[in-house]
């Protein structure tokens, strides 16, 4: 159980970017998850922990030591690869006591650590087996044995369950969040899926184009997105171009449209942002915070679409010059057909106001 | 405490060096310094050689090559250029015919014929001249026998000269486009023919629109690599007495004693053969491979006429026999009682001798063991050389990367005979290179000139291996606190141990079956296989020059069972 630590770490392949001015502070125990689309750097960052590069700007710590240009092997880290990456010429039982025999321990020493982490994933009768006679699911509990067998002071995991289908997907995901709690080592995880990254976060990064977006809680990324791109990634959001025309105290008046305006609140803007008369904002409003009826926020529109989940109905509806996307919890509500006239209410907490 | 300071120091000194981006080039460096000093200080020594004459540079030697005053040499480089036209004429003809046949159509004896076909490439170059000679040559037994069965004066025909060369080039080397375009072939996916036949394309315009194109990146590789092998072939020439040939020219300087001339021709022919070299390299990096998409299954034509089948037969019949003689033949031979044979047809007298004394006659016995130590001593450092220079092409980030590849590959493009006389350039005094030491005339100077000439078996093998296996494999093992050396030894070698082998075992066999530089540099005491076969060959002695022979085929067929077996024909060839 470590802490690790970025300072200002910055990666160049020759001129291009890799990741930019990384900075964070994963505590010790805590889930940290990477996330955010291709490309972005997520495994340039994570390799740089691991230490397959050594950045090109900044530092690393592991509990206030320097390990910047530290070797790998000497970082006492687990590592889980998207691919797996197990020896195919060893055993089950090879792969996971390899990290042991490293270490120089006795035989009957590692015999014991092994069964227990075979025990722990649920691969207890798969010792002899090759790597080749495992379906890909148990191949991935093999790496993550094998990970954690070594009791790591950090685990690192990059996009592990990517390979996997969608219900093993599941089961394994629910799998690591056991271990991890379990054992309590600091993990740091990367991602590409936003459900993975919600579920099992204590805190998540999102990055895009080598550049950190945010930096949060699952609830402050959801609910409080620094910037569009962090409200489109995560979930769904009706993102709306308005102008700030009136602030009163705390409450902010933007007009959409000619005749469409949103009351929202100076507590409700991206990084406590102060915002001014005459400037040109975006609206952030979740399809669930959107309510049939009259209220506050009104807003009339035409229904385009409609899409029956049985959880839910979801509309999109045209306002003004606007599309929205509305998801309305289904009490047996009447379903509305296209072409019909709709008219939505948005409370005031339900308004996200993103500086340009 | 200044002691432990001093250890910081050092410590990031050590650190600061390992971690440094040009620490690579501290690593390879050896793999440099290798390629200099046996592979270019040898070559710059015999170039030279070539321009120094008695009162500084001179080209003297280059003007005397190509002067009209005695035009051996213009001679010498017009036929070993034509010969090698046409060997690579004749091998595409015979070769491409051969692996359409095999992979088109299906008709009796074809699965025989697909496995026999490769016998050529278990000849070593020697013995396969050998059995040629015995078999087609003036008292050849073919020949004898129409003489005998017609009555006839002289022996009708004998294949000898610049014939007798071709024809044991286009028999040893038409594999090269078979194999190919075999492989070409397979890609080829059927329904492209078939749509060709439906939109009316006749059989010809299918040929020449659709098939030949696709075969050409096939044609065009073998056509290079079979000019170069034959542009370096010695030992044909030698047995068939063709004297004005580029490397008959250079043996022939050499043991007149004009070394300055055999330097020169030695450089002109490199620089064809690394031209060559360079050539083959560019075209295999711009063609591609499209269609190689695997799976298509080529379902073959069946012959339905009567007559088909019954010609097919006997043709597959002669394939075969024609395929098998030199073999047959050696191994008839190889029990012939020595110096009985003169007249007849074939031997009269047979024995089991030979075989016995290779391995119980002290002096029968000495050639095989000096190569199997020559050829162990030269495989080790082709082994260490090999997996280093793959690991490091394959895996590390260094400029000069294709310099490197190409430095190995040019011994390999070498003629036999230019390695030679490089080596004896080069060490015929102390160097630096050679620890002080004058090496023509010990025992390490045939090991060194296996090495050399086989640097790039293992290391293709390797590299083709190592390119399979996933580098994040490595990174796990380094995560898990494993070192360099560590990861190495338990995780990189055993997973391209297949390819090392396959490597091992060909260089093991060629370089027990070395003829071509062997014969300019061997010294008496460490008399090589190849070259007892030699001698023996001229003493009439032909009952023991066959089994060695035959000891070198059993040694060349075994390996390439193993190699098939372990890799499962997956690591690329080695050549
Ligand atoms: N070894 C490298 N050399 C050059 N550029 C690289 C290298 N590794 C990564 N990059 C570049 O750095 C950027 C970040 O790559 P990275 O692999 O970290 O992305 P990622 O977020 O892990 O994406 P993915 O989800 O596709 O795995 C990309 O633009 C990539 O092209
Ligand atoms: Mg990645």
């Amino acid at each position: 159980m470590k802490n690790v630590r970025l300072e200002n770490v910055s990666k160049m392949f020759g001129t291009a970017i890799g990741v930019e001015n990384v900075d964070i502070d994963v505590k010790p125990g805590e889930f940290f998850t990477f996330l955010g689309p291709s490309g972005c750097g997520k495994t340039t960052t994570l390799r740089m922990i691991a230490g397959f590069y050594y950045p090109t700007n900044g530092k690393i710590f592991f509990d206030n030591r320097d390990v910047t240009t530290l070797q790998p092997n000497k970082r006492n880290i687990g590592m889980v690869f998207q691919n797996y990456a197990l020896f195919p010429h060893m055993t089950v039982f090879e792969n996971i006591a390899f990290g042991l025999e490293v270490r120089k321990m006795s035989k009957a020493v590692i015999r014991e650590k092994v069964e227990r982490a075979q025990k722990l994933v649920h691969l207890e009768k798969y010792g002899a087996r090759k790597i080749n006679e495992l379906s890909g699911g148990q191949q991935q509990r093999v790496a993550l044995a094998r990970a954690l067998v070594i009791e790591p002071d950090i685990l690192l995991l990059d996009e592990p369950l990517s390979n996997l289908d969608a219900k093993l997907r599941e089961e394994t995901r629910i799998e690591i969040k056991r271990l991890q709690v379990e054992l309590g080592v600091t993990t740091i995880y990367v991602t590409h899926d936003q459900t993975e990254a919600m579920t099992m976060s204590d805190r998540i990064m999102v990055m895009k184009e080598g550049v950190v977006q945010q930096i949060g809680t699952p609830q402050e990324i959801y609910n409080q997105p620094s910037n569009h791109f962090v409200a489109s990634f995560i979930g769904e959001s009706n993102v709306l171009d308005g102008e700030v025309i009136e602030i009163i105290g705390d409450a902010v008046k933007v007009k959409l449209d000619d005749d469409f305006y949103l009351n929202g609140s100076m507590n409700q803007t991206a990084n406590g942002k102060k915002l001014v008369v005459g400037e040109k904002i975006k609206c952030s409003i979740r399809p669930e915070a959107v309510f049939e009826g009259q209220g506050t926020n009104e807003l009339k529109g035409t229904i385009q679409l409609v899409e029956f989940t049985g959880v839910s109905i979801n509309y999109v509806v045209e306002v003004g010059s606007n599309i929205m996307k509305i998801m309305i919890i289904n009490k047996g509500n009447q379903i509305l057909n296209r072409g019909d006239s709709i008219t939505l209410h948005v409370p005031e907490n339900g308004i996200y106001l993103i500086g340009e | 405490m200044s002691t432990n300071q001093a250890i910081v120091t050092r410590d990031n000194w050590w650190a600061r060096l390992t971690r440094s981006k040009y620490f690579v080039y501290v690593l390879i460096s050896p793999l440099f310094l290798i390629l200099l000093a046996y592979v270019i200080y040898p070559f710059y020594q015999t170039f030279i050689q070539s321009i120094v004459g008695e009162e500084g540079a001179t080209l003297e030697n280059y003007k005397r090559f190509f002067g009209l005053t005695s035009t051996a040499n213009l001679e010498a480089l017009w036929t070993s250029v034509y010969i090698s036209v046409i060997s690579v004429i004749t091998c595409a003809i015979v070769g491409v015919t051969m692996a359409f046949l095999m992979e088109r159509y299906e008709f009796p004896g074809r699965k025989i014929l697909s496995v026999l076909i490769l016998v050529p490439m278990a000849l070593p170059p020697l013995v396969g001249v050998l059995s040629f000679t015995f078999l087609y040559g003036e008292s050849g037994i073919l020949p004898r026998a129409v003489q005998a069965l017609f009555n006839l004066e002289q022996v009708p025909f004998s294949l000898k000269g610049v014939v007798g060369v071709i024809v044991v080039h286009t028999f040893t080397m038409y594999t090269y486009f078979y194999l190919t375009a075999a492989a070409a072939i397979k890609g080829l996916d059927p329904s492209l023919e078939e749509a060709a036949t439906s939109l009316g394309s006749g059989r010809i315009r299918i040929w020449l629109k659709v098939i030949l194109p696709m075969l050409t990146p096939s044609l065009v590789a073998s056509s290079l690599l079979v000019f170069m092998i034959s542009m370096a072939s010695y030992t044909a020439p030698l047995m068939f007495g063709v004297e004005r040939t580029m490397t008959m020219q250079i043996y022939l300087s050499r043991t007149n004693g004009n070394l300055d001339m055999a330097a020169t021709q030695s450089t002109i022919l490199s620089i064809v053969s690394i031209s060559f070299l360079i050539l083959m390299r560019w075209y295999q990096g711009r063609r591609n491979f499209q269609n190689q998409s695997k799976g298509i299954g080529v379902h073959r034509t069946e012959l339905r006429t009567q007559f088909a089948k019954y010609m097919s037969m006997l043709l597959s019949f002669v394939g075969v026999i024609i395929l098998m003689l030199p073999i047959l033949v050696l191994v008839l031979i190889s029990f012939s009682v020595d110096g009985e044979w003169t007249i007849q047809i074939i031997p009269t007298a047979y024995t089991l001798e030979h075989y016995i004394d290779l391995f119980t006659d002290e002096r029968t016995w000495r050639p095989i063991w000096n190569s199997l130590q020559m050829s162990f001593v030269a495989t080790a450092g082709n082994i260490l050389f090999g997996v280093a220079a793959a690991y490091a092409l394959v895996r590390m980030k260094f400029k000069g990367k294709v310099f490197l590849d190409i430095l190995i590959m040019v011994p390999w493009a070498l003629p036999g005979t230019v390695v030679a006389v490089n080596l004896i350039a080069a060490f015929s005094e102390p160097t630096v290179f050679s620890f002080n030491q004058v090496l023509i005339g010990t025992f390490w100077i045939l090991p060194l000139a296996y090495f050399v000439r086989h640097l790039p078996l293992i290391f293709r093998s390797t590299s083709a291996a190592l390119m399979q296996m996933d580098e994040s494999v490595e990174e796990a093992a380094r995560s898990l606190g494993a070192n360099w050396w560590y990861t190495f030894r338990r995780v990189v070698v055993p997973m391209v141990f297949s390819g090392i082998l396959a490597g091992t075992l060909l260089a093991m066999v060629q370089g027990i079956g070395e003829f071509v530089a062997s014969i300019l540099i061997y010294s008496t005491r460490t008399m090589p296989l190849s070259v007892a076969i030699f001698q023996k060959m001229y003493a009439f002695q032909f009952g023991t020059a066959c089994a060695y022979g035959v000891l070198q085929i059993i040694l060349i067929i075994t390996v390439l069972f193993i190699s098939q077996k372990i890799t499962d024909g997956k690591a690329g060839s080695a050549i």
